[in-house]
């Protein structure tokens, strides 16, 4: 029987288990004795030109190695091991030329967008948000780590105040200009609004009977792996040494080598284990970089670790977009038309340029069958700090639009939200489905995951609870939510992955693999699908990833690829060593190749019908010569694949107090044949946890100077196991026919689905109430906020043109809000 | 100042700073580095572990304030044959480990609570864990863990 599909515990955790994980901070390698502590010194400002950053107190305290900053970036690295240099940077008077000059030096980190918008190793001319790194702090000796913090509070900087700006609205205004040589502060846009000036389609909602229009909030929120950032350097014989905290060596490598001007074969890049990426951790941001700079610069070994308040403002975020929808269609059901214009606050630097929204757009239309979509965008930039992917990067974004609009459409016509989902999705047979947004669907059955949750959580009877409570006018009101997704994974399918299998002489196997694992579980998976394949039992197959020096080419894990990519290259590597391995037995028993079956619950190989010719995949390696039994591949997709679901939350709210309870949580979430159960559910219980932690508590907020305050987990809302219930998971499995193992991702899955459920969860429980919407995070004081304001009596409004829509007053609270951008309070 | 701790038995003695806090000279002068930091404000319970058998934030421990006593960390955990105790057996039977940061913190947390209340229903385990932030298992084979190494008490 295959071990593919049954619940197997990991191989990872014994270690992790007794001895603790092997982080960065916990390296204790040779290589790195002596290190020295990097310290970063950070704006406190959102918004200001640098006019003169004075070293000199710092540099006289002792065990002070450097301190570096911008003006150091343009000179030539030290020689290997000469002594470090300590000049003292010039008062420099900043302008935009030398800012533009010392932002394109050609040092600058990863900042994909490049030109006027790049991102600099260190701030030169202006800083853009509070957190932005100034200056680098290089100290020894014992507590070099508490004296960095000291010496650091010694560089003294002098800024000159500019406005910031703050939320889409001020950045759209275009009043202060983040990047004066760039025009504006619009960094992409895309669809309807590609041109400039939005070309919107008039005649798109032409026919619908009902109109519903709405603006809401896609708020910012903060990744939190446990593990902050965290970077090891080393320069020795001409070769650079890195050790970072990071979701793939391989991308980290090609970005040290283009900001640092060396052949990327003098770069070594170890990740080493990793404490929780989420997207937040893909490739490396300027503080490692300027680690490794220094490292070659200075000749010494340096480590860095950022504390959590760092990490809180100087990581990347996730979110903050601002969605206008319209939504339209008949009374009977049938949507006809969707609009999204969305607008994307990248933060200081568009550091993904337009691809978030981008997704956003591609996966408008969810699950849906809408004849006509359109969508458009715009990426603003503010004083705040970068966004990048979190969790699920652009999708849980667009679940989250296209959920909330068919919950506000079937309010508007009066109908359940169940059944306006089930007249609306994709039907199975018209796969593969091209959507009105462009996105084509592999394989899906929509309707049977709707069906199969809501029989799951007992849909009828939730209702019906539901409406007992209504009747009785408890303060203590159910709330059912439902979201059907469907999400893209694998989206760069086409840039695949590798693997290097080689199978030992004692019998023994070894997986190279160029998915990097960071909680996954990527050593117990390649493992079964190596036992699966060969017969050589998973505790004899060894799996290595993260070590550019013995995986130089590989992609790495992050947008739910790893099982369809990496696995499958691990599954074609096993089969061309099966292929191989039969010519080697083929010879050694003098048979026929085609004769030879392998048993898989033995691996042993043998002439079919003539036990006693077995061999073992030990003898058959140690005959293979030369390097023995090994295969280097590469797989790549055609395409991505689109998992998809549907999730049932239910919450209890206080109407007395607008406290949100969330009670239970049942999902189907079909990434197709699942490998191991019990990674499959630990992916999905996490992403749940992600998806209502958006929807009921966590939000990055900024004052109106770019001040940022949750700025450290006392004051940001990570979600706690007191806030979660435990939750109902629901298998189903829809294979692709993509790759050869027939599945998808599901890594982001869960929260992509989860929290639109619950977000309509809370406005379900209100709805009797006239409430339509409350945007995220649904805190205790928005729900009494948005009940406060709802006028029961105004509940029905009789809309049939947008522009005959009459808002209640916790809609228009809503809508302002979202105009201000929500952020600001 | 010279502070001595017997660390999972051992006898640990070190010259730090006034402001050294525990959990530094337990990775920096025991060289014992499970216990792992994931924030500065007492938040997230990472650097769990058990001082004198009662379970603290060694964050906001100072060494100092540890001198004389017992800490227990994750390394000192499992018995002396390399056995596992049963929150450890608990956390690898029921998966309640992806990433493995917030673990040593998380495992040190349950032997405290589970030494209080041996039979704790979900929501007591729950309540239990709110000092402890995981990012990766949204807590539900945590939970499952924490009521499965009860089983055997």
């Amino acid at each position: 029987m295959s071990i593919l599909g049954t619940r197997v515990v990991r191989t990872e955790d014994p270690r992790l288990l007794t001895a603790g994980g092997t982080y960065v901070d916990d390296l204790r390698v040779p290589e790195l004795d002596g290190a020295v502590q990097a310290t970063f010194v950070r704006s406190p400002l959102a918004h200001a030109l640098i006019t003169g950053i004075d070293t000199s107190a710092a540099r006289g305290e002792p065990g002070v190695l450097a301190v570096l900053t911008a003006q150091d970036l343009g000179s030539a690295p030290a020689p290997e091991n000469e002594a470090p240099e300590n000049e003292a940077p010039e008062n420099a008077e900043a302008d935009e030329a030398e800012l533009v000059a010392a932002e394109e030096s050609g040092e600058a980190g990863p900042g994909p967008l490049g030109g006027p918008f790049t991102e600099p190793m260190l701030a030169g001319g202006r800083v853009r948000f509070v957190g932005e790194p100034v200056a680098l702090v290089l100290t020894g000796g014992p507590a070099g780590r508490y004296r960095g913090e000291d010496v650091s509070e010694l560089v003294s900087v002098d800024y000159d105040p500019l406005p910031a700006v703050v939320g889409t609205a001020a950045s759209l205004s275009g009043d202060t200009l983040l990047f004066p040589p760039a025009g504006s502060n619009v960094a992409a846009a895309g669809g309807a609004r590609k041109d400039g000036g939005p070309a919107f389609d008039d005649s798109l909602f032409a026919g619908c009977e009902v109109v519903v229009e709405r603006t809401i909030v896609n708020q910012r929120v903060a990744p939190v792996p446990l593990e902050v950032r965290a970077a090891a350097a080393v320069w020795r014989d001409g070769k650079l040494t890195v050790w970072a905290s990071t979701q793939n060596a391989q991308l980290a490598r090609v970005i040290l080598a283009g900001a640092l001007q060396l052949d990327p074969s003098a770069i070594r890049v170890i990740a080493p284990d990793v404490g929780g990426g989420f997207g937040a951790k893909i490739g490396i941001d300027r503080e490692t970089v300027a680690v490794a700079w220094a490292a070659r610069k200075t000749g010494r070994p340096v480590r860095w670790v950022e504390t959590r308040s760092e990490n809180m403002v100087a990581m990347t975020h996730g979110r903050d977009q601002v969605h206008s929808l319209t939504i339209g269609g008949n009374r009977d059901g049938r949507i006809l038309a969707y609009r999204i214009d969305i607008v994307q606050d990248s933060g200081a630097y568009p550091r993904m340029g337009g691809f978030l929204p981008t997704l956003t757009s591609l996966m408008a239309a969810g699950v849906y069958d809408i004849p006509r979509v359109e969508t458009a965008f715009r990426v603003a930039v503010t004083n705040t700090t970068p966004i990048a992917p979190y969790r699920g990067a652009g999708r849980p974004e667009a679940t989250a639009a296209i959920e909330r609009a068919v919950d506000l459409f079937a309010a508007e016509i009066g109908m359940d939200p169940a059944e306006v989902r089930r007249l609306n999705v994709v039907s199975p047979d018209k796969f593969p489905f091209t959507t009105a947004s462009g996105a084509e669907y592999d394989t899906g059955r929509y309707a049977d995951a709707l069906a199969t949750v809501l029989e799951a959580a007992g849909y009828d009877s939730l209702r019906a609870e539901q409406a007992k409570r209504r009747e009785s006018d408890d303060p203590v009101q159910i709330g059912i939510g439902l979201a059907t997704y469907v999400e893209i994974t694998a989206v760069d399918a086409q840039a695949g992955e590798t693997a290097r299998l080689a199978v030992h002489d004692d019998g023994t196997a070894t997986v190279y693999t160029g998915s990097s694992a960071h909680g996954q579980g990527h050593h117990t998976a390649w493992a079964m699908l190596v036992q699966d394949e060969l017969g050589i039992p998973m505790d004899q197959v060894t799996v290595i990833h993260g070590d550019t020096d013995l995986i130089p080419v590989g992609v790495g894990t992050f947008a739910s690829r790893s099982l369809q990519l990496g696995g499958s290259a691990v599954h074609k590597a096993a089969g061309e060593v099966k292929d191989e391995a039969r010519r080697v037995a083929a010879g050694m028993l003098e048979a026929a190749e085609d004769d030879l079956d392998l048993d898989t619950g033995t691996g042993r190989w043998q002439v079919r019908g003539d036990p006693e010719t077995a061999l073992s995949w030990a003898q058959i390696a140690g005959q293979a010569g030369g390097d023995g039994l090994v295969a280097n591949v590469e797989f790549k997709g055609d395409r991505a694949t689109f998992p998809f679901g549907a999730h049932v939350a239910v919450v209890e709210v206080d109407t007395e107090t607008g406290k949100v309870r969330h009670v239970r949580h049942v999902t189907v979430d079909d990434a197709g044949p699942v490998l191991n159960p019990v990674l499959a559910e630990g992916q999905r219980h996490g992403g749940i946890a992600q998806g209502a932690a958006q929807a009921l508590l966590e939000e990055v907020v900024f004052d109106a100077d770019g001040n940022p305050i949750t700025s450290n987990l006392a004051d940001y809302a990570a979600i706690t196991a007191t806030e979660l219930p435990s939750f109902e998971l629901v298998a189903m499995e829809t294979p692709t026919t993509l790759n050869p193992l027939g599945v998808k991702g599901i890594g982001e899955a869960g929260t992509i689905g989860a929290t639109p459920a619950v977000q309509n969860a809370v406005v379900d429980a209100l709805a009797h109430l006239g409430v339509r919407h409350i945007d995220m995070p649904t805190t205790p004081e928005r729900v009494w906020t948005a009940i406060t304001a709802a006028q029961p009596s105004a509940s029905q409004p009789s809309a049939s043109q947008p522009s005959a829509s009459q808002p209640s007053a916790a809609q228009q609270t809503g809508a302002q809000k979202a105009a201000q951008n929500g952020r600001t309070q | 100042m010279k502070v001595t701790i017997t660390v999972n038995g051992q006898e640990v003695g070190a010259d730090v700073e006034d402001r050294a806090l525990l959990v530094h000279l337990l990775r920096d002068n025991a060289g014992l580095t499970a216990t792992n930091i994931g924030c500065d404000t007492t938040s997230c319970g990472a650097c769990t572990v058990l001082l004198d058998g009662e379970s603290v934030k060694s964050c906001t421990v100072l060494a100092a304030q540890a001198d004389g006593a017992e800490v227990t960390t994750l390394e000192g955990l499992a018995g002396a044959d390399g056995t596992m105790h049963p929150v450890q057996r608990a956390f690898h039977a029921e998966h309640g480990l992806q990433c493995g940061f917030c673990t040593p913190g998380m495992v040190m947390a349950l032997v405290s609570l589970l030494r209080e209340n041996p039979h704790p229903t979900e929501d007591e385990v729950r309540a239990g864990l709110e000092g402890n932030l995981c990012r990766c298992t949204g807590y539900h084979n945590i939970v499952r863990a924490a009521l499965t190494a009860a089983t055997e008490n």
